[in-house]
């Protein structure tokens, strides 16, 4: 049997099981995370293009469920169709922008963009400003189940709603890179003038995947306010856009499970480390990062995947 | 007098503040185009380095008693020194890997440098009082020219243009640019290229350390004064090219005058302004102003 398949059955089962061991709200944490750096991942691992503005997108959906939630007291599934929406259209518009440049440029120009959205999050009254939007309502799944647990109780509903998501998110990219469209983005990723002269028009495709990217980031981080309550400028924050980065560094850019893995690494880490260290959690990730830039490229799936086939 | 409904006196303030602002952007993105065109590295770090030349000119007066003119050379030297050190034991290890992996390794250097700083000195900013030759404001009848200001725009157009003679008018410069165009060859003319290429280091960020210094009287001095700048300054980066150095001069000095317009005509949109010109750049000029595609 396939041994792929084999990992992601025992993953999954995994997640089955975690919200009986560990504590619920940190593995949705990590849920939303994972599938905010797979998104990522779909751009720089399978597409080879460096967003360094992603926040803007996870803001975005975060921003527009919890905008959905609070003021039109829609239900939980609309809410996060409502976030991803936002995120969808204005991955279009950035995309189509960004997409202009190469490079490095398309880092810079995707990082000042998002910057953009920062200060509109920051000024305008419909996001909240500096507070951002506290409390926002859980409500039922279809007007039928309730996520908000009662008298603190585990929170199992919300939980199982956030890893069915999760699942069908990942799906969603799994299939994505496999199909016909996935091997013309990485022979764009491997070679964009080949491509082109293969009679591909390779813009249209970066653009379709960046948008897909940002509408997959938006439901991350609308699926992220459902769980937390919250959105705040920290969703839009260009610390954001670079954590998702170190993740997929960290995870293995280029592989389908790294993501998952490196938010798993790096949302314990930061759970572990902001009680007892403070500040010095900031210097850390640095660190993290210059380590895997100079010895550890491949990440830890791609170390793993490279080990068993040179065996 | 009025402009526009605008009174002149305010008017010119804020042309001057911007010119101040574009000061920076030109100093920081000048030195940004230098690492760029030597190493093919982004460096992310100089928004970091420039908040760490402030801190030094900060620190030398309140502990030490250095003052403004000795910090103004010693602060660029220790960055820069600081610089070669990085470009060293870091740096050279990923030339012949793609450019992003220099950009995520200069983030890093980011988030550690400003993580020290904000571990030791918090998120409040320390003042920094300007020298006693520099403060008080001539008037000019029309206006009254703050002197420190005046002299912040006239240090950088100086430092600027120093660069750009030395880049382009001498016989180093020339290595330097044949250094960019093909380092194998120029290697081949027994140039030493990696020489060459930390000094160029170590020489851009001393820039961003001298912006540094410059910035301590005007603003406060605070571990986040650089990243908030640096995304600013990649959307001038963008805008202007990198090809050319007199080209990052003049965009950034124009960038800052428009940027300070808009705080007079239309104060909600100054943050935003230099984001919207990139846009507007990328629809109608993709390569930037002065820029060449490659």
């Amino acid at each position: 049997m396939n041994r792929n398949l084999i990992a992601y059955l025992v993953l999954f089962a995994l997640l089955l099981a975690a919200p009986f061991v560990v504590y619920p709200v940190l593995v949705m944490q990590i849920l939303c995370f994972a599938l905010f750096a797979c998104a990522f991942n779909l751009l720089l691992g399978f597409t080879g293009l460096l967003s360094f503005g992603h926040a803007a997108f996870f803001g975005a959906g975060a921003y527009g469920a919890g905008y959905a939630l609070l003021h039109w007291g829609v239900t939980p599934e609309v809410g996060l169709a409502v976030g991803t929406l936002v995120a969808t259209l204005l991955g279009a518009l950035f995309g189509a922008l960004a997409i202009r440049r190469q490079g490095i440029y398309f880092a810079m120009i995707t990082l000042a963009l998002a910057q953009m959205v920062y200060f509109f999050c920051l000024q305008a009254p419909l996001t909240g400003g500096e507070d951002g939007m506290q409390g926002v309502p859980r409500g039922k799944l279809l007007g039928l189940l309730s996520l908000q647990p009662e008298n603190n109780a585990p929170a199992y509903a919300l939980y199982y709603t956030v890893l069915a998501i999760f699942a069908a998110g990942f799906w969603l990219i799994y299939r994505t890179v496999h199909s016909p469209f996935g091997q013309i983005l990485k022979a764009i990723r491997e070679n964009e003038p080949r491509a082109l002269s293969l009679g591909y028009e390779v813009d249209r495709y970066k653009l379709l995947a960046f948008t897909l990217s940002a509408g997959l980031a938006g439901l991350a981080g609308a699926m992220k306010t459902l769980v937390l309550g919250f959105a705040t400028l920290t969703d839009v924050h260009w610390q954001t856009s670079g954590e998702v980065v170190l993740m997929n560094l960290v995870g293995g850019v280029g592989t389908i499970l790294g993501p998952v893995i490196g938010a798993g690494v790096i949302i314990t880490l930061q759970n572990e480390l902001a009680d007892k260290v403070g500040p010095w959690v900031t210097v850390i990730m640095g660190v993290i990062f210059v380590v895997c830039v100079l010895l550890f490229r491949r990440g830890i799936v791609g170390e793993v995947v490279g080990r068993v086939k040179s065996d | 007098m009025e402009i526009f409904g605008r009174p002149l006196p305010a008017l010119l303030g804020q042309l001057l503040l911007g010119l101040v602002n574009g000061s920076f952007y030109a100093i920081l993105s000048l030195g940004l185009a230098v690492i760029f065109g030597l190493l093919n590295i982004i460096n992310f770090a100089h928004g970091a380095l420039y908040m760490a030349g402030a801190f030094l000119a900060w620190m030398g007066l309140t502990y030490f008693n250095i003052n403004y003119w000795a910090a103004l050379v010693l602060a660029p030297l220790i960055v820069g020194a600081f610089g070669i050190v990085i470009e060293r034991t870091l740096l050279q290890w990923l030339y012949k890997l793609d450019h992003l992996y220099g950009l995520l390794l200069t983030f890093g250097l980011a988030l550690i440098i400003e993580g020290i700083f904000r571990y030791a000195y918090g998120v409040s900013g320390q003042p920094y009082t300007a020298p006693e030759a520099l403060s008080g404001a001539t008037d000019l009848g029309f206006m009254t020219l703050p002197n420190y200001r005046a002299w912040v725009v006239l240090a950088s157009v100086l430092v600027c243009l120093a660069t750009w003679f030395v880049i382009e008018r001498t016989r180093l410069g020339a290595y330097l640019r044949a250094g960019t165009e093909n380092p194998k060859l120029t290697q081949a003319f027994g140039i030493n290229v990696p020489l060459m290429v930390t000094l160029t280091y170590g020489f851009g960020v001393a820039l961003a350390a001298f912006a540094g210094v410059l910035a301590a009287p005007l603003t406060q001095v605070s571990p986040l004064m650089g990243s908030n700048l640096i995304v600013v300054v990649f959307a001038v980066v963008v805008i202007g090219g990198m090809g050319s150095i007199l080209g990052s001069i003049f965009t950034g000095l124009g960038l800052g005058v428009i940027e300070g317009l808009t705080k007079v005509f239309y104060p909600e949109a100054s943050n935003t302004v230099v984001f919207v010109i990139m846009v507007l750049v990328l629809l109608v000029r993709p390569a930037g102003l002065f820029g060449r595609e490659r």
